[in-house]
Protein backbone atom coordinates (compact mmCIF):
# COMPACT_ATOMS: atom_id res chain seq x y z
CA UNK A 1 0.00 0.00 0.00
CA UNK A 2 2.41 2.66 0.76
CA UNK A 3 4.63 1.73 -2.26
CA UNK A 4 1.61 2.54 -4.44
CA UNK A 5 0.70 5.78 -2.23
CA UNK A 6 4.52 6.81 -2.69
CA UNK A 7 4.11 5.71 -6.37
CA UNK A 8 1.30 8.03 -6.88
CA UNK A 9 2.53 10.89 -5.42
CA UNK A 10 5.78 10.78 -7.79
CA UNK A 11 3.67 10.45 -10.24
CA UNK A 12 1.56 13.51 -9.36
CA UNK A 13 4.51 15.62 -8.39
CA UNK A 14 5.75 14.94 -13.18
CA UNK A 15 1.67 15.78 -13.89
CA UNK A 16 0.81 19.82 -13.95
CA UNK A 17 -2.15 20.25 -11.69
CA UNK A 18 -4.59 23.07 -12.73
CA UNK A 19 -7.74 24.76 -10.74
CA UNK A 20 -10.92 23.25 -11.53
CA UNK A 21 -12.82 25.41 -14.11
CA UNK A 22 -15.51 27.58 -12.04
CA UNK A 23 -19.03 27.10 -14.01
CA UNK A 24 -21.14 28.56 -11.02
CA UNK A 25 -21.43 32.05 -12.35
CA UNK A 26 -24.59 34.43 -13.55
CA UNK A 27 -28.28 33.73 -13.16
CA UNK A 28 -28.19 35.89 -9.69
CA UNK A 29 -28.68 39.49 -10.49
CA UNK A 30 -28.23 41.08 -7.45
CA UNK A 31 -29.34 45.23 -7.67
CA UNK A 32 -26.36 47.14 -6.06
CA UNK A 33 -27.63 50.16 -3.88
CA UNK A 34 -26.35 53.47 -5.22
CA UNK A 35 -26.19 51.78 -9.32
CA UNK A 36 -30.22 53.16 -10.00
CA UNK A 37 -29.31 56.31 -8.98
CA UNK A 38 -26.12 56.66 -10.63
CA UNK A 39 -27.69 55.54 -13.44
CA UNK A 40 -30.66 58.34 -13.85
CA UNK A 41 -28.19 60.76 -12.34
CA UNK A 42 -26.34 60.52 -15.76
CA UNK A 43 -29.54 60.02 -18.10
CA UNK A 44 -30.36 63.82 -16.53
CA UNK A 45 -27.03 65.13 -16.66
CA UNK A 46 -26.71 64.19 -20.45
CA UNK A 47 -30.29 65.25 -21.18
CA UNK A 48 -29.00 68.82 -19.48
CA UNK A 49 -26.26 69.00 -22.01
CA UNK A 50 -27.77 68.42 -24.49
CA UNK A 51 -30.74 71.17 -23.48
CA UNK A 52 -27.82 73.80 -22.62
CA UNK A 53 -25.53 73.31 -25.93
CA UNK A 54 -29.26 73.23 -28.12
CA UNK A 55 -28.86 70.07 -29.58
CA UNK A 56 -32.72 69.69 -29.10
CA UNK A 57 -35.27 71.91 -29.44
CA UNK A 58 -36.54 73.12 -26.01
CA UNK A 59 -40.05 73.01 -27.29
CA UNK A 60 -39.68 69.74 -28.25
CA UNK A 61 -38.14 68.81 -24.83
CA UNK A 62 -37.07 71.67 -22.39
CA UNK A 63 -33.71 70.96 -20.40
CA UNK A 64 -34.55 69.48 -16.88
CA UNK A 65 -33.14 72.54 -15.30
CA UNK A 66 -36.40 74.59 -17.13
CA UNK A 67 -38.71 72.02 -15.87
CA UNK A 68 -37.48 72.41 -12.43
CA UNK A 69 -37.69 75.91 -12.64
CA UNK A 70 -41.41 75.13 -14.05
CA UNK A 71 -42.13 73.03 -11.05
CA UNK A 72 -40.48 75.73 -8.72
CA UNK A 73 -42.79 78.91 -10.15
CA UNK A 74 -45.86 76.49 -10.16
CA UNK A 75 -45.06 75.96 -6.27
CA UNK A 76 -44.38 79.96 -5.75
CA UNK A 77 -47.83 81.08 -7.26
CA UNK A 78 -49.93 77.60 -5.83
CA UNK A 79 -51.05 76.46 -8.54
CA UNK A 80 -49.37 72.98 -8.08
CA UNK A 81 -51.32 72.82 -4.72
CA UNK A 82 -54.04 73.91 -6.04
CA UNK A 83 -54.00 70.81 -9.15
CA UNK A 84 -52.20 68.45 -6.81
CA UNK A 85 -54.82 68.71 -3.92
CA UNK A 86 -57.70 68.29 -6.38
CA UNK A 87 -56.18 65.41 -8.19
CA UNK A 88 -55.28 63.49 -4.15
CA UNK A 89 -58.32 64.57 -3.33
CA UNK A 90 -60.18 62.30 -6.23
CA UNK A 91 -57.80 59.42 -5.86
CA UNK A 92 -57.46 59.29 -2.10
CA UNK A 93 -61.87 58.96 -1.94
CA UNK A 94 -61.99 56.58 -5.35
CA UNK A 95 -59.29 54.33 -4.33
CA UNK A 96 -60.73 54.08 -0.56
CA UNK A 97 -64.01 53.67 -1.49
CA UNK A 98 -62.99 50.79 -4.28
CA UNK A 99 -60.97 49.41 -1.93
CA UNK A 100 -63.21 48.67 0.51
CA UNK A 101 -65.45 47.33 -1.68
CA UNK A 102 -62.94 44.96 -3.64
CA UNK A 103 -61.98 43.91 0.04
CA UNK A 104 -65.15 43.25 1.00
CA UNK A 105 -66.57 41.68 -2.40
CA UNK A 106 -62.88 39.99 -2.17
CA UNK A 107 -63.29 38.28 0.98
CA UNK A 108 -66.99 36.90 0.00
CA UNK A 109 -65.87 35.66 -2.94
CA UNK A 110 -62.63 33.77 -1.60
CA UNK A 111 -65.32 32.47 1.58
CA UNK A 112 -68.61 31.31 0.03
CA UNK A 113 -69.09 29.32 -2.41
CA UNK A 114 -72.57 31.47 -3.53
CA UNK A 115 -70.72 34.96 -3.72
CA UNK A 116 -67.90 32.67 -5.89
CA UNK A 117 -70.22 31.76 -8.37
CA UNK A 118 -71.85 35.17 -9.07
CA UNK A 119 -69.05 36.86 -8.32
CA UNK A 120 -66.42 35.57 -10.56
CA UNK A 121 -68.55 35.61 -13.25
CA UNK A 122 -69.67 39.47 -13.05
CA UNK A 123 -65.65 40.34 -12.78
CA UNK A 124 -64.22 38.59 -15.84
CA UNK A 125 -67.40 40.02 -17.63
CA UNK A 126 -66.57 43.60 -16.18
CA UNK A 127 -62.83 43.91 -15.25
CA UNK A 128 -61.46 43.67 -18.86
CA UNK A 129 -63.39 47.19 -19.73
CA UNK A 130 -61.26 50.07 -19.91
CA UNK A 131 -62.98 52.36 -16.62
CA UNK A 132 -62.71 55.36 -18.49
CA UNK A 133 -64.73 54.34 -21.51
CA UNK A 134 -67.53 54.45 -18.74
CA UNK A 135 -66.41 57.94 -18.02
CA UNK A 136 -69.20 59.77 -19.79
CA UNK A 137 -71.78 57.63 -18.67
CA UNK A 138 -71.09 57.97 -15.62
CA UNK A 139 -71.14 61.75 -16.16
CA UNK A 140 -74.82 61.38 -17.38
CA UNK A 141 -75.80 59.43 -14.26
CA UNK A 142 -74.22 61.60 -11.83
CA UNK A 143 -73.59 64.54 -13.44
CA UNK A 144 -70.47 66.88 -14.06
CA UNK A 145 -68.71 67.63 -11.17
CA UNK A 146 -66.58 65.37 -8.82
CA UNK A 147 -68.86 62.38 -8.45
CA UNK A 148 -67.75 60.53 -11.96
CA UNK A 149 -64.40 61.00 -11.90
CA UNK A 150 -63.89 59.30 -8.41
CA UNK A 151 -66.35 56.61 -9.16
CA UNK A 152 -64.39 55.89 -12.21
CA UNK A 153 -61.41 55.81 -10.01
CA UNK A 154 -63.35 53.51 -7.66
CA UNK A 155 -64.20 51.34 -10.08
CA UNK A 156 -60.69 50.74 -11.84
CA UNK A 157 -59.67 49.66 -7.88
CA UNK A 158 -62.67 47.66 -7.64
CA UNK A 159 -62.22 45.05 -9.59
CA UNK A 160 -57.89 44.93 -9.52
CA UNK A 161 -58.74 44.30 -5.59
CA UNK A 162 -61.46 42.22 -5.83
CA UNK A 163 -59.34 39.91 -7.70
CA UNK A 164 -56.26 39.97 -5.55
CA UNK A 165 -57.95 39.65 -2.90
CA UNK A 166 -60.23 36.65 -3.49
CA UNK A 167 -56.33 35.04 -5.30
CA UNK A 168 -54.72 35.86 -1.58
CA UNK A 169 -57.60 34.08 0.28
CA UNK A 170 -57.31 31.12 -2.31
CA UNK A 171 -53.57 31.11 -1.69
CA UNK A 172 -53.99 31.03 2.44
CA UNK A 173 -52.37 26.98 2.75
CA UNK A 174 -55.58 24.99 3.67
CA UNK A 175 -53.67 22.74 6.47
CA UNK A 176 -53.13 26.17 8.18
CA UNK A 177 -57.52 26.07 8.29
CA UNK A 178 -57.88 22.63 9.07
CA UNK A 179 -55.68 23.18 11.59
CA UNK A 180 -57.68 25.83 13.07
CA UNK A 181 -60.62 24.15 12.53
CA UNK A 182 -59.05 20.83 14.79
CA UNK A 183 -59.00 23.39 17.80
CA UNK A 184 -62.31 24.24 17.15
CA UNK A 185 -61.65 27.85 16.32
CA UNK A 186 -64.74 29.72 15.13
CA UNK A 187 -65.11 31.18 11.75
CA UNK A 188 -64.78 34.44 12.95
CA UNK A 189 -61.30 34.19 13.84
CA UNK A 190 -60.22 32.08 11.37
CA UNK A 191 -60.44 34.62 8.70
CA UNK A 192 -59.30 37.42 11.37
CA UNK A 193 -55.91 35.56 12.47
CA UNK A 194 -55.59 32.85 9.49
CA UNK A 195 -57.10 34.32 6.58
CA UNK A 196 -56.24 37.93 6.90
CA UNK A 197 -52.94 37.79 7.49
CA UNK A 198 -51.89 34.78 5.01
CA UNK A 199 -54.00 36.69 2.31
CA UNK A 200 -52.36 39.93 2.84
CA UNK A 201 -49.36 39.54 0.49
CA UNK A 202 -51.41 39.10 -2.46
CA UNK A 203 -53.60 42.10 -0.73
CA UNK A 204 -50.58 44.79 -0.60
CA UNK A 205 -49.32 43.60 -4.35
CA UNK A 206 -52.49 44.20 -4.97
CA UNK A 207 -52.21 47.69 -3.61
CA UNK A 208 -49.25 48.64 -5.89
CA UNK A 209 -51.54 47.70 -8.78
CA UNK A 210 -54.80 49.48 -8.07
CA UNK A 211 -52.23 52.65 -6.95
CA UNK A 212 -50.85 52.75 -10.12
CA UNK A 213 -54.38 51.88 -11.86
CA UNK A 214 -55.77 55.16 -9.72
CA UNK A 215 -53.51 57.59 -10.79
CA UNK A 216 -54.01 56.26 -14.51
CA UNK A 217 -57.53 56.94 -14.07
CA UNK A 218 -57.05 60.17 -12.38
CA UNK A 219 -55.47 62.05 -15.00
CA UNK A 220 -57.10 60.25 -17.80
CA UNK A 221 -60.30 61.57 -16.14
CA UNK A 222 -59.17 65.21 -15.32
CA UNK A 223 -58.21 65.28 -19.10
CA UNK A 224 -62.05 64.59 -20.14
CA UNK A 225 -63.42 67.10 -18.09
CA UNK A 226 -61.95 68.90 -15.11
CA UNK A 227 -60.49 72.74 -14.73
CA UNK A 228 -57.99 71.60 -11.58
CA UNK A 229 -55.91 68.38 -11.50
CA UNK A 230 -52.52 67.51 -13.07
CA UNK A 231 -53.96 65.73 -15.33
CA UNK A 232 -55.88 68.84 -16.50
CA UNK A 233 -52.92 70.94 -16.07
CA UNK A 234 -51.05 68.64 -18.12
CA UNK A 235 -53.55 69.10 -21.09
CA UNK A 236 -53.67 72.55 -20.72
CA UNK A 237 -50.13 72.62 -20.93
CA UNK A 238 -49.83 70.69 -23.75
CA UNK A 239 -52.92 72.55 -25.36
CA UNK A 240 -50.93 75.31 -25.43
CA UNK A 241 -47.22 74.24 -25.85
CA UNK A 242 -45.61 74.65 -22.52
CA UNK A 243 -43.55 72.15 -22.56
CA UNK A 244 -41.71 72.44 -19.56
CA UNK A 245 -44.98 72.90 -17.60
CA UNK A 246 -46.52 69.86 -19.29
CA UNK A 247 -43.17 67.69 -18.14
CA UNK A 248 -43.25 69.01 -14.72
CA UNK A 249 -46.99 67.62 -14.56
CA UNK A 250 -45.64 64.42 -15.61
CA UNK A 251 -42.52 64.58 -12.78
CA UNK A 252 -44.88 65.34 -10.31
CA UNK A 253 -47.10 62.44 -11.48
CA UNK A 254 -43.89 60.25 -11.22
CA UNK A 255 -42.86 61.65 -7.66
CA UNK A 256 -46.16 61.11 -6.42
CA UNK A 257 -45.84 57.02 -8.17
CA UNK A 258 -43.04 56.92 -6.99
CA UNK A 259 -44.04 58.26 -3.16
CA UNK A 260 -47.15 55.66 -3.06
CA UNK A 261 -44.67 53.27 -4.04
CA UNK A 262 -42.68 53.76 -0.70
CA UNK A 263 -45.25 53.86 1.22
CA UNK A 264 -46.38 50.62 0.14
CA UNK A 265 -42.98 49.23 0.42
CA UNK A 266 -43.10 50.70 4.46
CA UNK A 267 -46.24 49.05 4.63
CA UNK A 268 -44.78 45.98 3.68
CA UNK A 269 -41.82 45.80 5.65
CA UNK A 270 -44.29 46.44 8.86
CA UNK A 271 -47.07 43.58 7.75
CA UNK A 272 -45.45 41.07 6.39
CA UNK A 273 -41.65 41.29 8.30
CA UNK A 274 -42.71 37.42 9.01
CA UNK A 275 -41.67 36.06 5.94
CA UNK B 1 -62.70 8.66 27.10
CA UNK B 2 -62.22 5.72 23.81
CA UNK B 3 -62.06 6.46 20.08
CA UNK B 4 -63.90 4.34 18.25
CA UNK B 5 -63.55 4.10 14.27
CA UNK B 6 -67.21 2.39 13.51
CA UNK B 7 -66.98 0.23 9.86
CA UNK B 8 -65.32 3.30 8.33
CA UNK B 9 -65.55 3.28 4.89
CA UNK B 10 -64.35 6.12 2.30
CA UNK B 11 -64.17 7.37 -1.19
CA UNK B 12 -62.97 10.27 -3.05
CA UNK B 13 -65.78 9.57 -5.58
CA UNK B 14 -65.21 6.69 -7.72
CA UNK B 15 -62.03 6.16 -5.72
CA UNK B 16 -62.69 3.97 -2.56
CA UNK B 17 -59.64 4.55 0.16
CA UNK B 18 -61.00 2.98 3.23
CA UNK B 19 -62.80 -0.35 3.65
CA UNK B 20 -65.20 -1.01 6.42
CA UNK B 21 -62.37 0.03 9.25
CA UNK B 22 -63.14 -0.91 12.44
CA UNK B 23 -61.04 -0.68 16.20
CA UNK B 24 -60.84 1.35 19.31
CA UNK B 25 -58.69 3.89 20.92
CA UNK B 26 -58.74 2.74 24.90
CA UNK B 27 -57.77 5.76 26.96
CA UNK B 28 -54.79 6.66 27.47
CA UNK B 29 -53.44 3.81 24.90
CA UNK B 30 -51.15 5.02 21.94
CA UNK B 31 -52.55 2.80 18.29
CA UNK B 32 -49.71 3.18 15.49
CA UNK B 33 -51.63 2.70 11.89
CA UNK B 34 -49.25 1.83 9.50
CA UNK B 35 -49.61 0.39 5.72
CA UNK B 36 -48.47 1.05 2.23
CA UNK B 37 -48.60 4.17 1.14
CA UNK B 38 -52.19 5.64 -0.09
CA UNK B 39 -53.32 3.18 1.77
CA UNK B 40 -55.95 5.99 3.24
CA UNK B 41 -53.89 6.59 6.86
CA UNK B 42 -54.23 10.01 6.54
CA UNK B 43 -57.32 9.68 5.73
CA UNK B 44 -58.83 7.47 8.29
CA UNK B 45 -56.98 10.01 10.85
CA UNK B 46 -58.86 13.01 9.43
CA UNK B 47 -62.27 10.91 9.95
CA UNK B 48 -61.26 10.22 13.14
CA UNK B 49 -60.23 13.46 14.24
CA UNK B 50 -63.69 15.20 12.96
CA UNK B 51 -62.05 17.17 9.69
CA UNK B 52 -63.56 14.84 7.20
CA UNK B 53 -67.02 13.09 6.63
CA UNK B 54 -66.46 9.36 6.11
CA UNK B 55 -69.13 8.30 3.30
CA UNK B 56 -70.30 5.48 5.46
CA UNK B 57 -69.47 4.09 9.43
CA UNK B 58 -68.51 6.76 11.71
CA UNK B 59 -65.87 8.78 14.34
CA UNK B 60 -67.38 7.97 17.80
CA UNK B 61 -66.37 8.79 21.33
CA UNK B 62 -66.83 6.75 24.59
CA UNK B 63 -67.12 8.34 28.16
CA UNK B 64 -66.30 11.41 29.03
CA UNK B 65 -63.01 13.22 28.10
CA UNK B 66 -60.87 14.79 31.06
CA UNK B 67 -62.58 17.56 32.86
CA UNK B 68 -59.04 20.13 32.01
CA UNK B 69 -59.15 19.15 28.29
CA UNK B 70 -59.74 21.88 26.15
CA UNK B 71 -60.03 19.63 22.51
CA UNK B 72 -59.92 16.26 23.27
CA UNK B 73 -58.98 15.15 19.74
CA UNK B 74 -55.78 17.09 18.63
CA UNK B 75 -53.85 16.62 15.72
CA UNK B 76 -50.23 17.16 15.38
CA UNK B 77 -49.57 17.70 11.62
CA UNK B 78 -46.79 16.09 9.55
CA UNK B 79 -46.51 19.77 8.35
CA UNK B 80 -46.85 21.39 11.42
CA UNK B 81 -49.66 23.66 10.23
CA UNK B 82 -47.89 26.94 12.19
CA UNK B 83 -49.65 30.18 11.47
CA UNK B 84 -45.62 31.94 9.72
CA UNK B 85 -46.27 35.53 10.96
CA UNK B 86 -46.86 34.61 14.48
CA UNK B 87 -44.20 33.85 16.90
CA UNK B 88 -43.41 30.53 18.53
CA UNK B 89 -45.87 31.90 22.06
CA UNK B 90 -48.60 33.10 19.56
CA UNK B 91 -48.84 29.91 17.77
CA UNK B 92 -49.48 27.96 21.14
CA UNK B 93 -51.87 30.11 22.05
CA UNK B 94 -53.50 30.50 19.23
CA UNK B 95 -55.47 27.19 19.98
CA UNK B 96 -56.30 28.82 23.38
CA UNK B 97 -57.64 32.26 22.22
CA UNK B 98 -61.08 31.09 21.65
CA UNK B 99 -61.79 29.44 25.10
CA UNK B 100 -63.29 30.86 28.00
CA UNK B 101 -59.63 30.85 29.81
CA UNK B 102 -58.92 33.90 30.87
CA UNK B 103 -55.70 36.18 29.85
CA UNK B 104 -53.74 34.96 32.84
CA UNK B 105 -54.97 31.38 32.53
CA UNK B 106 -53.73 31.46 29.05
CA UNK B 107 -50.37 32.45 29.34
CA UNK B 108 -50.10 29.87 32.20
CA UNK B 109 -50.91 27.02 29.78
CA UNK B 110 -48.84 28.65 26.81
CA UNK B 111 -45.86 28.97 29.57
CA UNK B 112 -46.24 25.23 30.91
CA UNK B 113 -46.28 23.63 27.10
CA UNK B 114 -43.40 25.46 26.07
CA UNK B 115 -41.54 24.48 29.09
CA UNK B 116 -42.29 20.37 28.74
CA UNK B 117 -41.23 20.83 24.94
CA UNK B 118 -37.90 23.10 25.75
CA UNK B 119 -39.14 25.93 24.04
CA UNK B 120 -38.83 28.55 26.74
CA UNK B 121 -36.07 30.49 25.16
CA UNK B 122 -37.66 30.34 21.95
CA UNK B 123 -40.89 32.16 22.65
CA UNK B 124 -40.35 35.37 20.59
CA UNK B 125 -39.11 33.49 17.64
CA UNK B 126 -40.85 32.92 14.27
CA UNK B 127 -41.05 29.92 12.42
CA UNK B 128 -38.88 30.23 10.05
CA UNK B 129 -36.05 31.01 12.64
CA UNK B 130 -36.32 27.46 13.34
CA UNK B 131 -35.21 24.16 12.29
CA UNK B 132 -37.55 21.34 11.34
CA UNK B 133 -37.41 19.68 14.80
CA UNK B 134 -38.16 22.66 16.45
CA UNK B 135 -40.94 23.58 14.08
CA UNK B 136 -42.46 20.50 15.30
CA UNK B 137 -41.80 21.13 18.68
CA UNK B 138 -43.81 24.15 18.58
CA UNK B 139 -46.66 22.17 17.13
CA UNK B 140 -46.78 19.82 19.60
CA UNK B 141 -46.57 22.17 22.51
CA UNK B 142 -49.52 23.90 21.02
CA UNK B 143 -51.56 20.31 21.02
CA UNK B 144 -49.98 20.02 24.90
CA UNK B 145 -51.61 23.78 25.63
CA UNK B 146 -55.49 22.46 25.14
CA UNK B 147 -54.37 19.36 27.22
CA UNK B 148 -56.09 16.80 25.03
CA UNK B 149 -57.23 12.96 25.67
CA UNK B 150 -55.66 11.35 22.42
CA UNK B 151 -53.54 12.83 20.59
CA UNK B 152 -53.71 12.35 16.64
CA UNK B 153 -50.60 12.61 14.71
CA UNK B 154 -50.50 12.61 11.50
CA UNK B 155 -46.51 11.49 10.37
CA UNK B 156 -45.20 13.58 12.71
CA UNK B 157 -41.62 13.02 12.52
CA UNK B 158 -41.80 12.29 8.16
CA UNK B 159 -40.56 16.01 7.40
CA UNK B 160 -37.43 15.47 9.73
CA UNK B 161 -34.22 14.21 9.31
CA UNK B 162 -32.79 10.93 11.17
CA UNK B 163 -31.53 12.26 14.63
CA UNK B 164 -34.14 15.15 15.39
CA UNK B 165 -36.47 12.19 14.36
CA UNK B 166 -34.89 10.17 17.33
CA UNK B 167 -35.13 12.75 19.88
CA UNK B 168 -38.74 13.75 19.20
CA UNK B 169 -39.32 9.81 19.41
CA UNK B 170 -37.70 10.44 22.84
CA UNK B 171 -40.27 13.18 23.25
CA UNK B 172 -43.17 11.52 22.57
CA UNK B 173 -42.01 8.87 25.18
CA UNK B 174 -42.10 10.84 27.39
CA UNK B 175 -44.66 12.72 27.50
CA UNK B 176 -47.13 9.46 26.88
CA UNK B 177 -45.10 7.61 29.78
CA UNK B 178 -47.74 8.16 32.57
CA UNK B 179 -50.79 7.17 29.97
CA UNK B 180 -52.44 10.06 30.92
CA UNK B 181 -52.64 11.01 27.37
CA UNK B 182 -53.72 8.28 24.25
CA UNK B 183 -52.69 8.85 21.00
CA UNK B 184 -53.33 7.44 17.61
CA UNK B 185 -49.63 7.19 15.19
CA UNK B 186 -50.34 7.15 11.55
CA UNK B 187 -46.75 6.71 9.92
CA UNK B 188 -44.64 4.51 7.07
CA UNK B 189 -41.96 4.02 9.76
CA UNK B 190 -42.55 0.64 11.45
CA UNK B 191 -39.75 1.42 13.45
CA UNK B 192 -41.50 4.56 15.15
CA UNK B 193 -44.34 2.18 15.62
CA UNK B 194 -42.84 -0.54 17.39
CA UNK B 195 -41.49 1.70 20.15
CA UNK B 196 -44.23 3.95 20.71
CA UNK B 197 -47.22 2.21 19.95
CA UNK B 198 -49.39 -0.21 22.55
CA UNK B 199 -51.07 -1.89 19.48
CA UNK B 200 -50.43 -1.32 15.61
CA UNK B 201 -53.50 -1.58 12.78
CA UNK B 202 -52.21 -2.63 9.75
CA UNK B 203 -53.96 -1.74 7.18
CA UNK B 204 -54.12 -3.17 3.71
CA UNK B 205 -52.99 -1.32 0.19
CA UNK B 206 -56.02 0.94 -0.99
CA UNK B 207 -58.90 0.39 -0.09
CA UNK B 208 -57.50 -0.08 3.11
CA UNK B 209 -58.68 -2.80 5.32
CA UNK B 210 -57.62 -3.71 8.79
CA UNK B 211 -55.08 -6.65 7.57
CA UNK B 212 -53.84 -7.18 11.27
CA UNK B 213 -53.87 -5.75 14.66
CA UNK B 214 -50.14 -6.61 16.33
CA UNK B 215 -50.07 -6.16 20.14
CA UNK B 216 -46.20 -4.70 21.39
CA UNK B 217 -46.10 -7.25 24.11
CA UNK B 218 -43.50 -4.93 26.43
CA UNK B 219 -44.02 -1.70 28.08
CA UNK B 220 -42.90 1.77 26.52
CA UNK B 221 -40.21 1.90 29.48
CA UNK B 222 -39.26 -1.90 28.43
CA UNK B 223 -38.55 -1.23 25.04
CA UNK B 224 -35.78 0.61 25.50
CA UNK B 225 -33.76 -1.82 27.25
CA UNK B 226 -30.85 -3.56 25.16
CA UNK B 227 -32.69 -6.78 25.61
CA UNK B 228 -36.08 -5.51 23.78
CA UNK B 229 -34.14 -4.70 20.97
CA UNK B 230 -34.50 -7.87 19.08
CA UNK B 231 -38.16 -8.50 20.33
CA UNK B 232 -39.06 -4.87 18.45
CA UNK B 233 -36.91 -6.36 15.37
CA UNK B 234 -38.71 -9.31 15.24
CA UNK B 235 -41.78 -7.36 15.81
CA UNK B 236 -41.22 -5.24 12.71
CA UNK B 237 -40.04 -7.77 10.57
CA UNK B 238 -43.38 -9.40 11.07
CA UNK B 239 -45.03 -6.24 9.98
CA UNK B 240 -43.42 -5.92 7.38
CA UNK B 241 -43.45 -9.19 5.83
CA UNK B 242 -47.11 -8.32 5.98
CA UNK B 243 -47.15 -5.39 3.76
CA UNK B 244 -44.00 -5.75 2.16
CA UNK B 245 -45.76 -7.05 -1.45
CA UNK B 246 -48.43 -4.82 -0.96
CA UNK B 247 -45.96 -1.78 -0.65
CA UNK B 248 -43.99 -2.54 -4.01
CA UNK B 249 -47.92 -2.57 -5.74
CA UNK B 250 -48.26 0.49 -4.13
CA UNK B 251 -45.25 2.01 -5.14
CA UNK B 252 -45.86 0.90 -8.70
CA UNK B 253 -49.09 2.25 -8.78
CA UNK B 254 -47.81 5.73 -7.45
CA UNK B 255 -45.02 5.52 -10.14
CA UNK B 256 -47.68 4.38 -13.44
CA UNK B 257 -50.24 6.91 -11.96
Amino acid sequence: MLDRATQAETLAKDVVTRPVRFRGAGFVPASSRFGGWVALALVIAMWQIAGSARLVNPLFLPAPSAIARAIYELAISGALWQHLSASLLRIGIGWLVGTAAGVAVGFAIGLSRLARSVGITFISALFPIPKIALLPLLILWLGIGEEPKIATIALGVFFSTAISVYSGVDAVPRNLIRMAQSFNVPFATIVRKVIWPGALPSILAGFRITASVALLLVVSAEMIGAQFGIGAFVLQAGNLMQTDQLLAGVVILSVFGLAVGKVINWLETRLLHWR
Amino acid sequence: MDLIANHITHRFGELAVLDDVSFTVSAGEVVAIVGPSGCGKSTLLSILGGLLLPSSGAAELRGAPPADSLNPLTFVFQDFALLPWATVEENVEFALLHTQLSPAQRRAQVGDALRRTGLTDFRTAYPKQLSGGMRQRVGISRALAVRPAILLMDEPLSALDSQTRELLMEDFVGLLADGGMGAVYVTHNLEEAARLADRIVVLSRRPGRIREVVTIPMTRAERGEPAAREKLLMLQNQIWSLIRNEAIDAEREVQHA
